[in-house]
């Protein structure tokens, strides 16, 4: 992300994060969460999170089954990732280039040696009732992500320096991607290691003890996962938001996992704590689990933040235990620790050999890493001119900052393609549920549609019904146009007849524009749009109208 | 060959017939099941016969034999596989009731390479459940006996397919060994029984038990078979990430009776306490005939020998206690019937399933990699296991290979240890190093001990090198006659022919006539 920061600080300059970044949902989204506003004066809160990313490989980590989503239950299984008595795993070389792909993106070192481990526990949607993992030897650690910080929670002392490192506070020099744009919390990734996903279990009841029968669909057993650790250097819900959505424009980008929230193929699990200010000492922590979109790791971390610092004001004790965010009712409930209390009993994996990752392959694979969203929005915001604002949000998405940049470079203004790209694009394709890839529009189609406007063939109200049918046909804009006759009157003429009805219609408002309340003026115009059904060019409506107004005074 | 049958000949013996044309593969393989007929009532070496699909087999290997297409040296004949080798539409049950029913979808790498070779698969063997035990005792079926002496345990875990060649059920067979347990039971049935370097066969479809140690290697009645089962099983797989991607050599070019020079390595930690005279005497004799041969016997000392058994043990059983986790009653195999939830149903089905001997050392193996113990046992486990390496490099710098009686008693009476397992595990105590630094080994017959129970002859081989061992073991059979002699059945019931067959216990050549007394 940063390219710049000197003193690898955290915390550098000052502002308001607010309207910064990629930071679009309000922080007082409930009462609950002003509240621990305040309480976030007096407390610190202390989050770590533990990402689950699937990789984007077409086959299985250990086995040739296909990782394709959606297809019906036990399709993509065989002998190895159902864990049939003899069978052997082997290495998906593929996922072990997207682990270090992941590291390298994420500042990581990347183990010179490497090896895999069994993590031992029963559940019936494990097939061999272990999962392979990494223990002690994962294949990338101490990496790092730079987010902006939340400076509702800064208080300024050497507590907010992230990570423990007190007194390295830094200022910004040069060109940092949030150079003199606001702090920048800089959050410590403890690990990337790679593992092997479970399969799916449906509980008849409401869970596996209570169930007099489960459901197993194993499609999803041996698909790659990467899980990626943080340090606790999170400081507020809001925070655990950005990293996580920072992450996830990451992995996007360098196309190792589609991170789809709603598909399970990223999932968070998140440790917080919290402590009196100006203490150095941890408070006992809680795990939160079933956060299934961004939105409830923040609501979810941020009633846990609150419950955690109401006990400490009561003088309780806050247990160390792991909780369910129960996102219908908006609390945490403690989980059932029967299914909980786990000793995994790890031990080397002696079905895969150890893995010496060449320093030749590792460069290869840092030499082929694309551009990352950090240095692209920095790019973009210095080759279009566009705002932080818009680069921000833009770039979140690499499909999206693709296709603006392909339509940028056909238009004449940059400012106008962002305009388009976050406005409609955006609210269609959130509409619809769709990614931008399953979209037929194209854009050289946008570029096409916005030289209509500029053209004057087309009023920029038009365009928007125009790009809606583009959206969903991707017909040429032109070719809209044309059918649904949706060329703009730019005839003097035609539009005069138009407005003297219009006048005639609605003495009230012309009365209005005599007397000097030039807001009429703005009424009368839209009865000329709706008249034409919008097809008016609306600077020339709004001039006739004027000079047919002053002629009839 | 009228006093002979067929299945009482050596693969290389029934493949020169077969070329010659005098023999069809069918003829053997209806010897085979002939033998089998008669005597499996009292050896019980097989769980599963597979009489339809052999004959089938038999009969594609006679068609390829007559077209004189791709013969090699295992077509046609008849071989024995331990029944934790998973064999394609054919249950394989590692003898164990929580797989009693189970069908693998699939088969080893090794049943694969052997089918190619136009091998024919009579049946599967008994074993100790998962291949834990030394007898067979550990069955969850049956126990096999030892066609020597029917009172007597044929040794284990791969007890069925030594019982089996040793009985002529068969001609050659497969078994594993985790820590002895294709050379102990090859010595208590007086066959010869190699276990390849780790990594050299490829453990693809093996049920594992201890996944570190496990190895699978040739069963045979001589030298010869061995070298040639070896040239079909071994190589490298790439299903298998522990098979070593290297040249194999053809182990019959080592064939040669020629050992002068070689020098031989005698552990002195291995003729200690606990060592039986009988065998040791036979031991002796075996060490004369190398010196006779002109090979140079060496003292080596492997210094850290007695804590093999203790780190066998701890690592064995936590590779177990993970490998078997898998069998929960969720996807196949057995499952406690009316249980109220899943949880209880795993529970119950492992209760059900497993034996005695299993549940021992999954809890062995849990307790030892539990937090807290892990550093004490698992991982100290593996230090002594490094230095054990280093026991053997040191010794293979003074020697070529190294000899060893391969356990300490002769074959014990059934029922003898079975509740005791401290004082069976010790019936592999020469065996399991082989396994921990990941060596070759051969069991080789070399003599008789108390109540004229075969003796076996451990030869170990640095790592890759099965050659030396196999020459020498080639060269000592050449010596000594070992293979020649046919077992009794003693104590076979009042209507057999059979009686003290009187030999001299050091194997007359040529006595194969001993088969010919069930005709």
């Amino acid at each position: 992300m940063s390219s710049n920061l000197s003193g690898s600080s955290d915390l550098i300059g000052s502002g308001n994060l607010s309207g910064s970044g990629n930071l679009r949902s309000s922080i007082n989204t409930s009462a609950r969460e002003s509240e621990g506003h305040r309480e976030y004066e007096e407390y610190e809160v202390i989050i770590g999170l533990e990402v689950h990313a699937e990789l984007l490989t077409d086959s299985k980590i250990f086995c040739g089954c296909s990782t394709k989503f959606g297809a019906a239950p036990n399709s993509h299984v065989c002998p190895i990732c159902l864990g049939m008595p003899g069978v052997l795993p082997v290495v998906n070389r593929k996922a072990v280039e997207f682990a270090i792909r992941t590291g390298l993106a994420l500042n990581c070192e990347i183990a010179e040696f490497s090896k895999f481990d069994r993590k031992n526990y029963f559940y019936p949607d494990l097939p061999k009732n272990y999962q392979i993992s990494q223990y002690d030897l994962p294949l990338c650690r101490n990496g790092y992500i730079d987010i902006p910080a939340d400076t509702s929670v800064l208080s300024g002392g050497p507590d907010d320096s992230p990570g423990g490192r007190p007194g390295e506070k830094g200022s910004c020099t040069g060109a940092g991607i949030q150079a003199g744009r606001g702090p920048v919390r800089r959050i410590r990734i403890k690990r990337v290691h790679l593992e092997e996903e479970a399969g799916k279990s449906i509980h008849e009841g409401q869970n596996i003890v209570e169930s007099s029968f489960s459901l197993e669909d194993y499609n999803r057993a041996g698909i790659p996962l990467m899980e990626i650790v943080s340090e606790p250097d999170i400081r507020s819900p809001r925070e655990a938001y950005v990293y996580l959505s920072t992450l996830r424009a990451i992995l996007q980008y360098i196309g190792v996992s589609d991170c789809k929230m709603e598909e399970g193929s990223l999932r968070c699990d998140a440790n917080i704590s919290v402590r009196p200010r100006g203490s150095t000492r941890y408070g006992a922590q809680t795990e939160l689990k079933n956060l299934n979109s961004f939105r409830a790791v923040e609501k979810g971390l941020a009633f846990e933040a609150a419950r955690q610092i109401d006990a400490l004001r009561r003088g309780e004790r806050v247990v160390r235990e792991t909780r369910h965010w129960d996102e219908a009712r908006g609390i945490t409930v403690p989980m059932r620790s029967k299914e909980e209390a786990h000793d995994y009993r790890y031990f080397p994996e002696p079905d895969l050999v150890p893995m010496v990752i060449e320093r030749e392959w590792v460069e290869r694979i840092r030499e082929e890493l694309p551009e990352l969203p950090g240095a692209r929005k920095e790019r973009l915001m210095k080759e279009y001119g566009l705002p932080e604002y818009d680069a921000g949000l833009i770039t979140e998405s690499r499909a999206m900052a693709d296709f603006f940049e392909a339509c940028a470079r056909n238009y004449r203004d940059p400012k106008i393609v962002s305009n388009w790209v976050m406005g409609e694009l955006s609210r269609l394709l959130n509409e619809s549920g769709k990614d931008i890839s399953e979209v037929p529009v194209t854009p050289g189609g946008l570029a096409d549609m916005l030289k209509l406007i500029d053209e004057g063939v087309i009023s920029g109200k038009i365009a928007k019904a125009v790009f809606e049918e583009m959206f969903s046909t991707g017909k040429a804009a032109r070719e809209i146009v044309k059918e649904k006759g949706l060329v703009q009157i730019a005839d003097e003429g035609q539009l005069l007849n138009i407005i003297d009805q219009v006048i005639a219609e609605n003495p009230g408002p012309v009365a209005d524009v005599a007397a000097g309340k030039d807001k009429a003026i703005t009424f009368l115009v839209g009865q000329v749009m709706r008249k034409t059904q919008g097809r008016a060019n609306p600077q020339l409506a709004t001039r006739l109208l004027r000079e047919r107004l002053q002629e009839g005074r | 060959m009228t006093s002979t049958l067929l299945n009482e000949f050596t693969a290389h013996a029934l493949h020169d017939m077969l070329i010659k044309g005098e023999i069809s593969s069918l003829d053997i393989v209806q010897a085979v099941y002939r033998r089998i007929d008669e005597v499996e009532p009292e050896i019980r070496a097989f769980v599963t016969l597979t009489r339809d699909e052999a004959l089938r087999q038999a009969m594609d290997a006679d068609e390829r034999i007559r077209r004189g297409e791709d013969v090699g040296p295992l077509t046609g004949i008849p071989v024995a596989l331990k029944d934790n080798l998973c064999t394609r539409g054919i249950r394989t049950t590692c003898s164990s009731k929580i797989l009693e029913n189970f069908i693998p979808p699939y088969s080893a790498t090794v049943v694969e390479r052997l089918e190619r070779c136009g091998a024919v698969i009579i049946g599967k063997t008994n074993l100790d459940e998962f291949a834990m035990g030394s007898s067979t005792e550990n069955s969850g079926f049956f126990t096999t006996r030892n066609p020597w002496d029917l009172s007597r345990v044929p040794g284990g875990s791969s007890g069925g397919s030594a019982a089996a060649v040793a009985a002529d059920e068969t001609i050659v067979a497969l078994g594993s060994d985790t820590g002895g347990s294709i050379r102990q039971p090859a010595s208590y049935c007086g066959v010869v029984g190699l276990k390849p370097t780790y990594g050299t066969v490829s453990r693809y479809g093996l049920v594992a038990f201890a996944s570190s140690l496990d190895q699978i290697g040739p069963l045979t009645k001589d030298v010869r078979d061995c070298a040639i089962v070896m040239n079909a099983i071994a190589g490298y797989d790439p299903c298998d990430s522990t098979s070593v991607d290297r040249q194999y050599p053809d182990y019959t070019t080592f064939l040669v009776p020629e050992v002068k020079g070689l020098r031989f390595g005698i552990p002195r930690e291995y003729f200690g306490k606990g060592l039986d005279a009988d065998v040791r005497s036979a031991i002796d004799n075996a060490i004369k005939t190398f010196e006779e041969m002109g090979a140079i016997p060496v003292e080596v000392s492997l210094p850290h020998s007695e804590y093999a058994l203790a780190t066998y043990y701890l690592v064995a059983p936590a590779e177990a206690s993970s490998n078997l986790a898998r069998y929960d009653g969720v996807k196949y195999g057995y499952r406690a019937q009316g249980q109220p939830d899943s949880v209880t149903m795993t529970r119950r089905t492992r209760r059900e399933g497993f034996g005695a001997e299993v549940k021992r050392r999954i809890m062995l193996g849990t307790y030892a990699l539990s937090s807290g113990y892990y550093d004490a046992y698992y991982l100290k486990a593996l230090k002594v296991r490094t230095l054990l390496v280093r026991d053997f490099e040191a010794a293979f710098e003074k020697c070529d290979f190294i000899l060893s009686p391969t356990s300490p008693t002769v074959a014990f009476k059934i029922g003898e240890k079975i509740d005791d397992p401290l004082s069976m595990y010790l019936t592999d105590i020469y065996t399991i190093t082989a396994n921990l630094v990941a060596v070759p080994g051969i069991s080789i017959p070399c003599g008789f001990g108390r109540d004229e129970m075969p003796v076996g002859l451990q030869l170990l081989g640095k790592h890759f090198d099965e050659g030396t061992i196999i020459r020498a073991a080639y060269a000592f059979e050449q010596a000594t006659g070992g293979a020649g002699i046919r077992p009794g059945l003693k104590g076979r019931r009042p209507e057999s022919k059979c009686g003290d067959r009187g030999n001299d216990g050091n194997g007359g050549r040529g006595s194969v006539g001993g088969g010919t007394c069930y005709e």
